[in-house]
């Protein structure tokens, strides 16, 4: 029992959670507001890390102009998505929209590799000291500082939902959309801001993501990683995906310390969570949060 | 079936008759023909586009069950490729560590195939489609872990063998033999899927994907159907995984990620969901995608948009861009695809010139 590494993993697990609670929060946002399973999330990630990159390193941008660009960027980008790619498919079947966002995934993701290249790029470092100094335990500045970032979207958005009148409007939207609108909610508006601000807030966890480990295709494993983490938090509540998130988080370094010390199976960290996904399927599919179906004819 | 124009005068008398799997004399007699016609291909083309027709035949296959599922279900998998290699694993391992001929391995795989689809199928079954494609999603990602664990099994990051397909002691080598085994595969998994889906099972099958509380209420087992048609779709990717595995002769875990299982998905979506001869153009569609796209940037290059696009490096990630924007814009412009493309035609040429 290597109690040291135990904890470094879990303060890992902690930090990468709360990342994967933020994504997942975004991507609940979605579904609430627009019933929308957005399989592209991982590449909204994907997007804004790039812009970013781009911005600091071929146009010499500083961080401190780089991100809120990036930010308005992403918050136009996911505009014209919803606009180009969903607005169509309001009224289709379920699975025609999913097929979109696979799809949309797919044009994302090569998109990204053509114009950026294969190879992972390094982020410019941003802190000038390595690690700090935690109770004897030594974590890396980007981890404080994706921890912080993470815990203020959290926040922002908590308050953004409770005391703004956008916030309002959503969550009137998504608790139905006919009343929404005879009260003179516009629906399509709400529609269009909620992918504007899932995909600004996940290009700022894309950002936090790039700056402690690079830019690389592999940003989008974020987006996969979210099924696991809002199956188990319920779908439609956004609570719950961050705290599914942050055990999902926990229990993927957990696997790997159990595997690292005891099974020697390999990879385990990766395929954990889709293993946990099943087995929340099998025995309580609407997750720790979610609203259970009712159905009435 | 439903939309192929019957001439007026011509009624039906009884539901055997509404049932049958071909509507009209003439187009039984096409169909026959296609098959005997293109039985004369492999004195025709070129190995390289023999090929390119057993890759449609294989996929094919896979994509029907995917269609199933999909198309007449309602339901949807985003782990079909990982179940198309499960088939092609299995089929290597039982005939070669085993012993089973390839001839009873092909379908023994694809039984096997639907039991492991099951396993991730049944949580999701009780529940609706989206939780069924999360479910699939994981299945892409366990089995693919599994492939690459499982030494006994796949051989690790070694590739498997597989025997080459024989009959009676004959040996189908080389394209032009392994052709005629691929299109009996085809023949006989089409004539299954469209003999399934005017029985009983297969309306119940619709009958879910239209409205699935109205079909509760007829009396239609969700539960068992949605599984049922899970079981299906995993059984014909298996079959259609093991013809690949025979063909191939080695079966490596690589290049079957989430991207083939969107490429399926693809298929089902261009060629026409909840069409039988559908699922063959996308499948066509997208097996000649890539084909066509090299011609087109053979013809541009050295060209002005040869020089900004770099298409001689860049091909792979515009054809995925491309498969991505096609995919879209038929669900967009065109949610039935090319096969209902294709009955729009053929009445535009029947009505002629006289189109209302």
């Amino acid at each position: 029992m290597n109690a040291h590494l135990l904890i470094q993993l879990l303060v890992n697990g902690l930090v990468v959670g709360t990342l994967y609670g933020v994504v997942a929060m975004s991507f609940v946002l979605i579904y609430k507001a627009t019933q929308v399973v957005n399989f592209a999330q991982g590449e909204l990630l994907l997007v804004g890390a790039w812009v970013c990159w781009a911005l600091m390193v071929k146009y010499q941008v500083p961080f401190y102009f780089a991100m809120p660009i990036t930010m308005i960027f992403m918050f136009v980008f996911g505009i014209l998505i919803q606009m180009v790619f969903l607005r169509p498919m309001i009224g289709e079947p379920i699975i025609s929209v999913i097929m979109v966002t696979i799809a949309l995934s797919t044009v994302l993701q090569a998109a990204m590799k053509w114009i950026f290249g294969v190879n992972p790029q390094p982020f410019p470092p941003i802190f000038t000291s390595q690690s700090v100094d935690f109770f004897g335990l030594q974590i890396q500045t980007v981890y404080v500082m994706s921890l912080v970032v993470s815990l203020a979207m959290m926040a922002a958005m908590a308050w953004f939902f409770q005391a703004s009148k956008h916030g309002l409007a959503m969550r009137a939207t998504a608790f139905d959309q006919q009343v929404a609108q005879s009260l003179g909610i516009s629906v399509k508006n709400v529609f269009a801001m909620s992918w504007a601000i899932s995909a600004t807030v996940s290009a700022v966890a894309g950002v936090v993501v790039a700056v402690v480990n690079g830019v690389s295709s592999g940003l989008s494993i974020y987006g996969i990683k979210v099924f696991p983490a809002t199956i188990l938090g319920g779908l439609d509540s956004i609570g719950g995906a961050v705290l599914g998130g942050i055990i999902i988080g926990l229990l993927e370094n957990f696997a790997q310390f159990i595997d690292g010390e005891y099974l020697h199976w390999g990879n385990l960290y990766e395929v954990a969570p889709f293993y946990v996904l099943i087995i929340i399927l099998m025995i309580k599919p609407y997750g720790l949060f979610g609203t259970k179906d009712i159905e009435r004819v | 079936m439903a939309n192929s124009m019957i001439p007026a005068g011509d009624f039906r008398t009884s539901y055997a008759v509404d049932t049958t799997i071909f509507p009209t004399v003439t187009s039984r007699n096409v169909a026959i023909a296609s098959v005997v016609l293109i039985c004369f291909a492999p004195y025709l083309f070129s190995e390289y586009w023999l090929s390119l027709l057993i890759q449609i035949g294989i996929y094919g296959i896979a994509a029907l069950g995917l269609n199933v599922l999909v198309g007449f279900t309602g339901q949807i998998s985003i782990g079909h490729a990982a179940f198309f290699l499960f088939g092609a694993f299995s089929s290597a391992y039982l005939s070669t560590k085993i012993g089973v001929p390839a001839f009873f391995a092909i379908p023994l795989s694809g039984v096997v195939t639907a039991l492991v689809g099951l396993v991730f199928g049944l949580p999701a079954a009780r529940l609706k489609g989206l939780y069924l494609a999360i479910a699939t999603l994981a299945a892409q990602y366990i089995l693919l872990d599994f492939f690459a664990r499982a030494e006994w099994f796949s051989g690790g990051s070694v590739p498997a063998m597989a025997e080459p397909f024989s009959l009676f002691g004959y040996v189908f080598q080389g394209d032009r033999q392994y052709f005629y085994v691929v299109l009996a595969y085809v023949v006989v998994c089409f004539l299954l899927v469209t003999n399934m889906m005017r029985s009983r099972d297969g309306r119940a099958l619709v009958a879910v994907r239209d409205h699935y509380l109205s079909a509760e209420i007829m009396g239609i087992n969700l539960t068992k159907y949605r599984t049922l048609s899970f079981g299906v779709a995993a059984f014909f990717a298996g079959v259609g995984g093991a013809l690949y595995a025979h063909y191939q002769l080695v079966v490596s875990y690589e290049g079957f990620g989430i991207e083939r299982s969107i490429l399926f998905l693809a298929m089902i979506i261009i060629g026409g969901t909840g069409s039988i001869m559908g699922t063959l153009m996308g499948t066509a569609f997208v097996v000649l995608l890539p084909e066509v796209m090299e011609w087109i940037s053979s013809l541009l290059a050295g060209g002005a948009i040869d020089q900004a696009l770099g298409l001689k490096t860049n091909i792979t990630f515009l054809r995925e861009i491309a498969i991505g924007v096609i995919i879209i814009v038929f669900l967009v412009f065109e949610p039935d695809g090319l096969a209902h493309r294709w009955h729009q035609i053929k009445a535009y040429w029947k009505l002629y010139p006289f189109s209302h």
